[in-house]
C-alpha cells in the first residue's frame, strides 16, 4: 500500500469517526422553562390515606379497585417502592416512642438534570422543558441503563411481558396537566399534603414555611439540590435520611458522566490523535527493517 | 500440559468425550435461551427493579468484552509495533475476539426486553450523544465488523486455490477462486486502517465500559465507584489481553495436542507485570485520593471481594510473573495467566454487580438457573465454534502442518 493510499483511508475512518460522533444531544438541563412545574410534598401534613395511590392506579392503570380499600394499614408493615402498575406507594416510618409517625409518598422524582435520560442510548427518557422526565416507550430498546443510573432507583419494569415490556414511572399525569387539571395524586390529597405549581413558587412556599415555622420542620428542602434539584421537594419535621430518602450530593450523577465523556470524545480529537500516533507507530516500527 | 508430542501426523477429531460434555451445555443453554425469548426476561431471570442489571450484563457482556481483549493487545504488538516473534499469536486472538465480540452483542440482545427493536441504535435521529451506553453500542458494532473483516484474509487463505463447489455450482470455481484472490489482495492493500481502528474502537469501548457505571454514583461501593473507572477498564484489558492469549494458547495446545508455545507466550508475559503494576498503583493511588482506602479493611463482603480481585487478582499474578522461573515453566504462565483473568472477571462482577446495592431496599438479587445456563452455554457454543474454526481454517500455526 503506498503512502498516499494510506493517507487517503486514514483520512476517511477519521471522517467517518467524527461523523459517528455528532450526535443530538438530548436531556441536556440547560433549556428549562423557567416557569416548569413540580410538587411541593409536606410530610408534617400527610396523613397517610393512601388515596393518592388510588388516583395513580385509577388514572395509569384502571381499573382501581374500591376507594376504601385505601384504609387497609397491613401494607405499612414493609417498605414498599414503585411497581410498573403502582407508579407512586406511601410508606410508613413509626414516630419517635409515641410520636406522630410519618408517611412519605415515592415517585418518580422527575429529576432537573435526570440522569436516565443522560443514560438513554436512544432518547426514550426527556427532560421536558415543562419539568416532567417523560419516557417515550415507541424509542425504548430495553437495556434498562436508565434504572442503574436513577440515584433514586424508582423506575419500574415490566419484566412480565415478554415481548413489549416497557420502563414505568410517573408522567407527571400531562394529560391531565394538559387540559389544566392537576396531577391525579395532587387533586385527590384530601389535606392538601401535595402543591403543584411552578417549582420556583414551590421553593419560595417551602423556604416561608421553614421561616415561618422553624419549630415544626427541620431546616431542608429535600430535592432543591439533591442529584441536582427535582421537580418533586419535600418537608420534613424529621431527618430525610432517616425516612428512607437516599442521601445524595447537589450534582445529577449525569454531570460527572456526561463531562467524562465529552472530554474524552470532545470534537473525536482523541480517538483521531489515537489513530493517528497508532499510525505513526505502524509505520516508524516497520521502517528500520524495511530501508537495508 | 506437559509430555504432549510436536505434532500429531493426523487432524485431531472434533468430537472429543470432553466435547461432547461442551455439547451438552451448550444445548441447556440453549433451551434457557429459548425459554427467556418465547417466556420474557421476567419468566426466566431474576431480575427485579432494584437489580436491573444481571448475571447477563456483568458476564456475558462486561466480562466478554474484557476478556477478548487478546484481539487488539496483539494486533497492536505484532502488526504495529512489528514484533514479528509474536505473529504466530495473532490469529488464535483474532479468532477469540471475534467470536467473542459476537457473543457480547448476542448476550445484549439477549437482555434486552425490546430486543427487535435493537437497530434503533443505528438510526441517527435516534442518537443520544450524552449516552455512554450509545458510545459502548457503536463502538461495538463497528469493531465487530472490522473483526470480521480482519478474519477475511484467513478465509481467503483456507479457500485459495481450493475453491470445491458442490454439484452443479462447480463450473463456478474458478469464478470464486479469482474472486477471493482479487478481495485477498485487496485487503493486503488496506488491512493496516482496520487494525489501526480496530486498536482505537477497542480502547474507545474498553475505556467507556467503565465510564458505564460511574453514573451508578452511590450505589455502587467507593472501593470501585470512581470517575477513573474508564482508565482502570482500559489498563485491565491491556492485562488481561496477554493473560488470555497464554490462556487459550496453552490449552489449545493441550486440546489439539500440541507441543505448548511456553517460549514465546513467556516472552509476551514479560508485558505483564508492568501493565499490572501500572494498573495497581493507579488502582492504589485512587483509593487513597478518594479517601476510600479505609473501606479495604471494613470486613464487609466488598472489602473481601476487593481483597480476592487485588490480591489474588493483581498482586499475586505480578510478583509470579516477575521472575524468570514463572515465565519459563508451561505450568507457572498458565496459572499467572489464571490469576490475571480471575482478577478481571471479578472486577467487572463487582463493578457490575457484586458492589451495586440498591438506594431503596430490594430483594437481594442471586441468578435464576435458567440465567446461569444461558451464561454457561453462551461460554459453550464459543468453545464449540472456536474449536470448528480452529480446526478448518489456518488459525493455530501447529495445526496448518497437520493440515496440509
Amino acid at each position: 500500500m503506498s503512502r498516499r493510499d494510506f493517507v487517503r483511508l486514514t483520512g476517511a475512518c477519521a471522517a467517518t469517526l467524527a461523523a459517528a460522533g455528532v450526535a443530538p444531544a438530548g436531556g441536556e438541563a440547560g433549556d428549562l422553562d423557567a416557569d416548569r412545574r413540580g410538587v411541593l410534598v409536606d410530610l408534617t401534613v400527610c396523613i397517610g390515606c393512601r388515596r393518592c395511590e388510588w388516583a395513580c392506579r385509577n388514572e395509569n392503570n384502571p381499573p382501581a379497585g374500591e376507594l376504601h380499600e385505601c384504609d387497609d394499614q397491613s401494607v405499612f408493615r414493609s417498605r414498599r417502592r414503585p411497581t410498573s402498575t403502582q407508579l407512586t406507594v406511601v410508606n410508613r416510618s413509626p414516630g419517635p416512642a409515641g410520636g406522630r409517625p410519618v408517611h412519605v409518598k415515592t415517585q418518580c422524582m422527575h429529576c432537573e438534570h435526570p440522569a436516565c435520560a443522560s443514560a438513554c442510548l436512544v432518547g426514550a427518557m426527556r427532560k421536558t422543558p415543562a419539568g416532567p422526565v417523560i419516557y417515550d416507550a415507541s424509542r425504548c430498546i430495553g437495556c434498562r441503563y436508565c434504572m442503574v443510573a436513577c440515584p433514586f432507583q424508582y423506575a419500574s419494569y415490566e419484566y412480565d411481558n415478554a415481548l413489549t415490556p416497557q420502563v414505568k414511572k410517573c408522567q407527571l399525569c400531562g394529560n391531565r396537566t394538559q387540559r389544566g387539571e392537576l396531577p391525579a395524586c395532587v387533586a385527590i390529597c384530601p389535606v392538601e399534603a401535595l402543591t403543584y405549581g411552578r417549582r420556583d413558587d414551590l421553593l419560595r412556599i417551602a423556604h416561608e414555611r421553614l421561616r415561618s415555622c422553624p419549630d415544626q420542620y427541620i431546616d431542608h428542602v429535600y430535592g432543591e439540590h439533591e442529584a441536582g434539584g427535582t421537580s418533586w421537594l419535600y418537608l420534613s419535621d424529621r431527618p430525610f435520611s432517616e425516612l428512607g430518602f437516599p442521601t445524595l450530593g447537589s450534582s445529577s450523577p449525569a454531570a460527572l458522566t456526561e463531562a467524562i465523556q465529552h472530554g474524552i470524545f470532545k470534537g473525536f480529537a482523541a480517538p483521531v490523535m489515537l489513530f493517528g500516533l497508532l499510525g505513526a507507530v505502524g509505520k516508524l516500527m516497520h521502517a528500520p527493517k524495511e530501508s537495508p | 500440559m506437559n509430555a504432549a508430542p510436536a505434532a500429531m501426523p493426523t487432524r485431531p477429531r472434533y468430537f472429543t468425550p470432553g466435547v461432547w460434555v461442551v455439547s451438552a451445555i451448550a444445548l441447556t443453554g440453549a433451551a434457557a435461551l429459548a425459554a427467556r425469548y418465547v417466556l420474557g426476561l421476567g419468566a426466566v431471570t431474576n431480575l427485579s427493579d432494584g437489580y436491573p442489571w444481571g448475571l447477563w450484563i456483568a458476564i456475558d457482556v462486561a466480562c466478554g468484552v474484557a476478556l477478548a481483549a487478546g484481539g487488539f493487545t496483539t494486533a497492536f504488538i505484532a502488526h504495529l509495533v512489528h514484533r514479528e516473534e509474536f505473529h504466530p499469536l495473532v490469529r488464535p486472538a483474532l479468532l477469540t475476539a471475534m467470536i467473542g465480540y459476537t457473543f457480547v452483542a448476542l448476550g445484549v440482545m439477549t437482555d434486552l426486553g425490546r430486543f427487535w427493536a435493537m437497530w434503533h441504535v443505528m438510526l441517527p435521529w435516534m442518537w443520544q450523544g450524552n449516552s455512554v451506553l450509545f458510545e459502548v453500542a457503536i463502538c461495538v458494532m463497528t469493531y465487530v465488523t472490522v473483526l470480521y473483516i480482519e478474519f477475511l484474509p484467513i478465509v481467503c487463505e483456507r479457500f485459495i486455490g481450493r475453491v470445491r463447489l458442490p454439484g452443479p455450482l462447480a463450473r463456478f470455481n474458478g469464478l470464486a477462486d479469482s474472486a477471493l484472490r482479487r478481495l485477498d489482495a485487496g485487503l493486503g492493500r488496506v488491512m493496516t486502517v482496520f487494525i489501526i481502528l480496530g486498536v482505537v474502537l477497542s480502547c474507545m469501548h474498553q475505556s467507556s465500559l467503565g465510564t458505564l457505571m460511574v453514573i451508578a454514583g452511590p450505589k455502587l461501593h467507593p472501593l470501585w465507584q470512581t470517575p477513573m473507572l474508564p482508565m482502570f477498564f482500559l489498563l485491565s484489558a491491556f492485562c488481561v489481553g496477554p493473560a488470555m492469549v497464554v490462556f487459550e494458547s496453552l490449552l489449545a495446545a493441550r486440546s489439539f495436542r500440541l507441543a505448548p508455545e511456553t517460549e514465546i507466550l513467556g516472552r509476551l508475559a514479560r508485558l505483564i507485570p508492568i501493565l499490572l503494576g501500572v494498573y495497581g498503583i493507579g488502582r492504589v493511588i485512587d483509593l487513597l485520593n478518594r479517601g476510600a482506602a479505609p473501606h479495604v479493611l471494613e470486613g464487609s463482603a466488598a472489602s473481601v471481594l476487593f481483597a480476592a480481585e487485588f490480591g489474588l487478582g493483581v498482586v499475586a499474578p505480578f510478583a509470579l510473573l516477575l521472575g524468570q522461573r514463572a515465565r519459563r515453566s508451561t505450568s507457572r504462565l498458565f496459572l499467572a495467566a489464571c490469576l490475571v483473568i480471575f482478577g478481571v472477571v471479578l472486577n467487572r462482577l463487582n463493578v457490575f454487580l457484586l458492589g451495586f446495592t440498591p438506594p431503596i431496599e430490594s430483594a437481594p438479587y442471586a441468578p435464576s438457573p435458567a440465567e446461569y445456563a444461558v451464561t454457561a452455554g453462551f461460554i459453550a457454543m464459543m468453545v464449540l465454534i472456536y474449536r470448528f474454526l480452529a480446526l478448518n481454517f489456518p488459525v493455530i500455526e501447529g495445526l496448518k502442518e497437520v493440515r496440509s
